[in-house]
């Protein structure tokens, strides 16, 4: 299928939950994201679309005031096509459905993208962070992270725009 | 009983935690944790420029950097839709698989030093030595090149790359049997590898599994094949793929068996290249400011491990908004709690071996 196909499909599927967006993308489709759940089974089932593929979930922050972003990329390995699947978070209350039981991998890129965004996967049966620390304070890939001062009593090194590391 | 292996400890191929619940010798869960390299890649990546971001990629996957450096370079080039010149072309491609095949002998030589079998390892870090000195002829570094740059490669290929290529290749190739007869046809190799650690080709799927790992399960997607990014649609090679040879197919003897039969097509690939290898300068289609238009992209490649992929967002400023390392070992260590549980304690070290994990490139 065309991608044009694959959005048409959608939208006549679940009406509302196609986001119009005239900054995307070919290949880009922004999704509203109370529809997620219900979008992902029928991208994974529909035997038209059968992307039976999660490569890559990726977690963005726009930056300032702006949301945060989960960008999923679908593919599938019996039609060969492909799609990307945005959806935007409200900065302060990021959470969406969780795609864990839909894609198995979904269970780390989740967690991946929670340990560094904190956006909150909802239904999923074990968020919790994967590379850092379980007690490390805060969302280090956000624009607006601030390093901690020290961790477990270890001073955190602070650069320093002129002296260069402290 | 609840017992840690690692995060020292020789089979994890790095630092890697697993903690292994199980039932007498049984194992019904293992829980792996990762983070132990975590070196926050995507974080620096953001706080420099384009081009400073591909010496972090070579520590990520650091037995296959030309392979890292290669997706990351493909990725950047589509974002900015530039021409490479031919000779950068093959000399990317020769590099590449080059590093395949170093990459792939660790892989198998260690697989053979966790099941058990010590000889073969120092065989296959033998050869691999060669590929690394040539490297090193090139480029100057052995494992940690910085070597492929957007729109070019750091260094022409030496004058005497293309005898010393084939007269390696002319070792090399007839080396692949004395392997087999040291490690693959081993009764007891075959018996600790065949029937175990089997994964079906829909949970494969399902857990993003790629590459080599994927193939095992018999499944036959290769990027290079399937969609060919650079110039693999220009030469002929194979996509082996696992069959049940000794066992059920999808087992971890397949796993190892398609490495190895991998490592024949790339020196076919190689070949291949090396004949077609046109002339030219390798500087001439670098771009003098890096600076992408406002957009997104997202590229896989096949590495040694599977389909690494990039994520690359740009705001049309010089350093990257968002730099994401989709990392093949990644997803093949998220599959291990499926596909060990029922099985010994020691076969759990079979099967993590036979995924190839690079912790580097899980952690980043």
């Amino acid at each position: 299928m065309t991608f044009n196909e694959i959005r048409e499909a959608i939208s006549n599927q679940f009406s509302g939950s196609v986001v119009q967006n005239d900054e995307l993308a070919n290949g880009q489709i922004e999704i509203n994201s109370e529809h997620w759940l219900e979008v992902a089974t029928f991208l994974k089932t529909d035997p038209k679309l059968s992307f039976d593929q999660l490569e890559c979930i990726t977690g963005v922050d726009t930056g300032d005031d702006g949301p945060l972003q989960s960008h999923y990329n679908l593919h599938s390995m019996e039609h060969r096509h492909k799609v990307e699947i945005i959806i935007n978070h409200d900065r302060n209350d990021p959470k969406v459905s969780s795609i864990e039981q839909i894609w198995r991998i979904g269970d780390w890129f989740e967690r991946e993208t929670y340990d560094m965004f904190g956006i909150v996967y909802e239904g999923h049966r074990d968020l919790r962070r994967i590379l850092c620390p379980d007690d490390w304070e805060g969302w280090p890939l956000r624009k607006d992270y601030e390093t901690q001062e020290s961790f477990h009593g270890i001073l955190v090194p602070k650069i320093k725009e002129e002296e260069g590391w402290e | 009983m609840v017992l840690n292996i690692g995060p020292q400890h020789p089979s994890t191929h790095g630092v890697l935690r697993l903690e292994v619940t199980t039932d007498g010798e049984i194992v019904s869960k293992i829980t792996p944790h990762l983070g132990y390299l975590h070196r926050c890649f995507e974080k620096h990546a953001e706080n420099v420029t384009y081009e400073q971001v591909i010496p972090f990629t070579d520590r990520c996957d650091y037995l296959a950097s030309m392979n890292s450096n290669f997706g990351y370079v493909v990725a950047m080039e589509d974002l900015m839709e530039i021409e490479v010149s031919e000779r950068v072309q093959y000399i990317r491609v020769i590099m590449a698989e080059l590093n395949r095949i170093a990459s792939h002998l660790l892989a198998l030589g260690v697989y053979g030093l966790d099941i058990g079998a010590f000889t073969p390892f120092l065989y296959m870090l033998r050869d691999r030595e060669r590929i690394l000195d040539m490297f090193e002829y090139t480029c100057g570094a052995r494992l940690l090149y910085n070597y492929m740059w957007i729109g070019g490669v750091s260094h022409d290929l030496p004058k005497d790359f293309e005898k010393i290529c084939i007269e390696f290749l002319d070792y090399f190739e007839p080396q692949i049997d004395e392997y087999n007869n040291l490690l693959t046809y081993n009764k007891i190799f075959i018996e600790r590898t065949a029937d175990v650690g089997i994964i079906p080709a829909d949970i494969a799927i399902s857990y993003g599994v790629s590459g080599p790992n994927l193939r095992g399960s018999g499944v036959s997607w290769d990027v290079r094949k399937d969609e060919p990014y650079s110039i693999y649609d220009r030469f002929e090679f194979d996509i082996p793929t696992g069959t049940g040879e000794f066992g059920t197919l999808g087992d971890c003897f397949d796993r190892y068996w398609v490495r190895m039969l991998e490592i024949s097509q790339s020196a076919k690939i190689i070949r291949q290249a090396l004949k077609d290898l046109p002339g030219g300068d390798v500087f001439e289609t670098m771009p003098k400011k890096i600076r992408p238009p406002k957009g997104s992209i997202y590229r896989r490649t096949e590495s040694p491990r599977g389909d690494l992929g990039y994520y690359i967002m740009s705001d049309g400023t010089p350093s990257p908004t968002r730099v994401k390392m989709r990392s093949p070992a990644f997803t093949a260590l998220s599959c291990l709690d499926e596909v060990s549980s029922g099985w010994m304690i020691s076969d759990v070290l079979a099967i993590l071996g036979s995924l190839d994990i690079v912790l580097g490139e899980i952690d980043r």
